[in-house]
């Protein structure tokens, strides 16, 4: 199901959602994102924040400064106009350390497409990923942008523990995680970079609509690169933006 | 040394609690918070702070605290909980000065979950990230990024200044009043029959519930052909989502901020505290109101906060109390006038 026209969804009386479709299509995340800028750019009197994902733009407003049907229809009707420029988007290369423990289900993933594993490692990192959201937990970091010849769908139960800096694929999304969390995803591999530092500024490496490539990174330099992480020095470069 | 409350004796779950962490939901990271905003503001506004201040929100809680290295202006409000100071019993919803060495005990609450302990000064621990609200799954803020336990010390601010002690109306729970929800942003993936079962019927509050959620037991709320899974996208404080299992969530302070289940509805503003207030066990009705209706009731609760300060009285004697007990039901009145 998709929509062409965006729809206006209220939740509740602090917020209300725009969404642009029901899907993960690189064309809807550039319309939210591309939203998001134009409001980041109008401040509208009562927007607290907005939280752009996959598909929908969540604003949050204080309902004793705005009228949350009113501001809501307002904002839709922003989502009709033709975007502004929001902020040239930037580029991250973020070293990944691939398979064996830093990635334990990188053989079965590729055993299921058929592949070697060095061609699963190919393709995760080939394309420049956008930052579609970052939701869930904090600094958890959903990409749009994933190989379709990599999908697939969720495992059957999800693993209680998954470390700090997994990168894994769920379905059509491929995902940076900050911190230790459940997931039923498939864990190609680990990086030491910490897109959620709490000590550090900024606190979080990642804003939505980034760009992100993966750099596949011998297992010899984790220990290093870890290191220098937990010592607060960037690991993931900056290229461009 | 500054003064200090020293926690002697807790059992059930306490954190640090201020307004709230606002600006980071885009990053994946919910507000925390009190699960209770009106009992917070008005545990504070009894000390004379701003009704933003960091508190303790103690959770089935019951705590034995000392003051250590000077006195603390203390004032505890929300679920109705035994208190007393050196042994005697004093009330709740009014302010008292905790003399150092002495001991205050918070027994757990006879009905309600959540109380709030405040001191005049707030609790001036550091603020990460612009607040010192606990999130627990994130390890922010609160007393070093947890929860406090028995042992800690929770350091106070300046000597209060010598003021009367003051009081307020105990603030009602609502206990049995249904919670009001506005529909959306998903009711349209459910199945007529499911919205039906989430509008008429009775669901209790289950073992699952915590700062994150609440999780409730009751019939199996029906989805549509389309099934539960959805592409996710942001949950608010009071998303009703409804997973596989067709049991609901109540998602609440410390929330996940996205995710992928159907939301059926959103639970009102104003009537977060009525859920996160019932126990397990304890009986959740919905009630579906219009937006309208919903924006009201948030507009006439910031403006109750805003005007606990005036709502301040003296304490009176015991006898007084008595002989004006017939008026006290004027300001509960005026509580419920909100609605």
């Amino acid at each position: 199901m998709t929509h062409d026209a965006p729809r206006l969804l209220p939740c509740g009386d602090t917020a209300f959602t725009i969404e642009f479709g029901a899907q993960i299509d690189a064309r809807l995340s550039a319309r939210v994102l591309a939203l998001d800028a134009t409001l980041a750019a109008h401040s509208l009197p009562g927007v607290l924040e907005t939280v752009p994902t996959y598909r929908s733009l969540t604003v949050h407003l204080d309902p004793v400064i705005a009228d949350p049907a009113e501001l809501g229809r307002a904002v839709l009707a922003l989502a009709d106009e033709r975007p502004e420029a929001g902020p040239a988007p930037r580029l991250w290369r973020i070293p990944v350390v691939y398979g064996g423990a830093f990635g334990i289900d990188l053989e079965a993933v590729a055993a299921h497409h058929g592949l070697a594993p060095e061609a699963v490692i190919a393709r995760h990192s080939a394309p420049d990923y956008r930052v579609a959201m970052i939701g869930f937990l904090p600094g958890y970091a959903y990409l749009e942008g994933l190989d379709p010849g990599l999908a697939l769908s969720r495992r059957p139960s999800p693993r209680p523990v998954t470390p700090a800096g997994t990168i894994s694929i769920g379905g059509a999304q491929a995902l940076v995680a900050s911190i230790a969390a459940p997931s039923g995803w498939h864990l190609l591999g680990r990086t030491p970079e910490k897109v959620f530092a709490p000590q550090r500024d900024p606190v979080f490496l990642l804003r939505p609509g980034d760009r992100v490539r993966f750099v596949p990174t011998p297992p010899e330099r984790w220990a290093a690169l870890d290191a220098a992480a937990e010592a607060g020095e960037p690991v993931a470069e900056l290229c461009e933006g | 040394m500054s003064a200090r409350l020293h926690i002697t004796r807790l059992t059930g779950a306490a954190s640090l609690q201020d307004g709230g962490r606002r600006g980071y939901l885009r990053f994946g990271l919910s507000a925390s918070g009190p699960m209770d905003p009106l009992a917070f503001a008005a545990a504070n506004g009894l000390v004379g702070n701003p009704a933003d201040a960091a508190a303790l929100e103690l959770g089935l809680a019951a705590v034995r605290l000392r003051a250590e290295g000077g006195a603390a202006r203390l004032a505890l409000a929300g679920a109705p909980s035994g208190l007393r100071l050196d042994g005697e019993p004093i009330a709740a919803h009014r302010s008292f000065l905790l003399r150092e060495g002495s001991e205050l005990t918070v027994e757990r609450p006879r009905e309600g979950v959540f109380a709030y302990l405040a001191a005049a000064g707030g609790f001036p621990v550091p603020a990460v990230m612009g607040s010192r609200a606990l999130h627990q799954r994130a390890a922010l803020g609160g007393l070093g990024g947890r929860t406090c336990r028995e042992g800690d010390r929770l350091p106070l601010s300046a000597p209060p200044a010598i003021e009367a002690d003051r009081c307020v109306d105990p603030i009602p729970l609502e206990r049995e009043a249904p919670i009001r929800v506005v529909l959306g942003p998903q009711d349209d993936l459910f199945a007529p029959a499911g919205r039906v079962t989430f509008l008429s019927e009775p669901f209790t509050v289950s073992n699952r519930a915590d700062r994150m959620g609440y999780q409730l037991d009751g019939p199996e709320i029906a989805h549509g052909p389309g099934g539960f899974n959805i592409v996710s996208d942001a949950t608010v404080a009071g998303s009703v989502q409804v997973p596989g299992s067709g049991r609901p969530i109540v998602l609440l302070a410390d929330r996940q901020t996205t995710g992928g289940y159907p939301k059926i509805a959103t639970v009102i503003s104003a009537d977060l505290r009525r859920i996160a207030q019932r126990r397990p066990g304890e009986a959740v009705r919905f009630e579906a109101i219009d937006l309208a209706a919903a924006t009201r009731l948030a507009r006439a609760r910031a403006s109750l906060i805003a005007g606990l300060a005036d709502r301040l009285r003296p304490v009176e004697g015991e006898a007084e109390r008595l002989m004006r007990a017939n008026l006290a039901g004027a300001a509960v009145d005026a509580l419920h006038a909100e609605d």
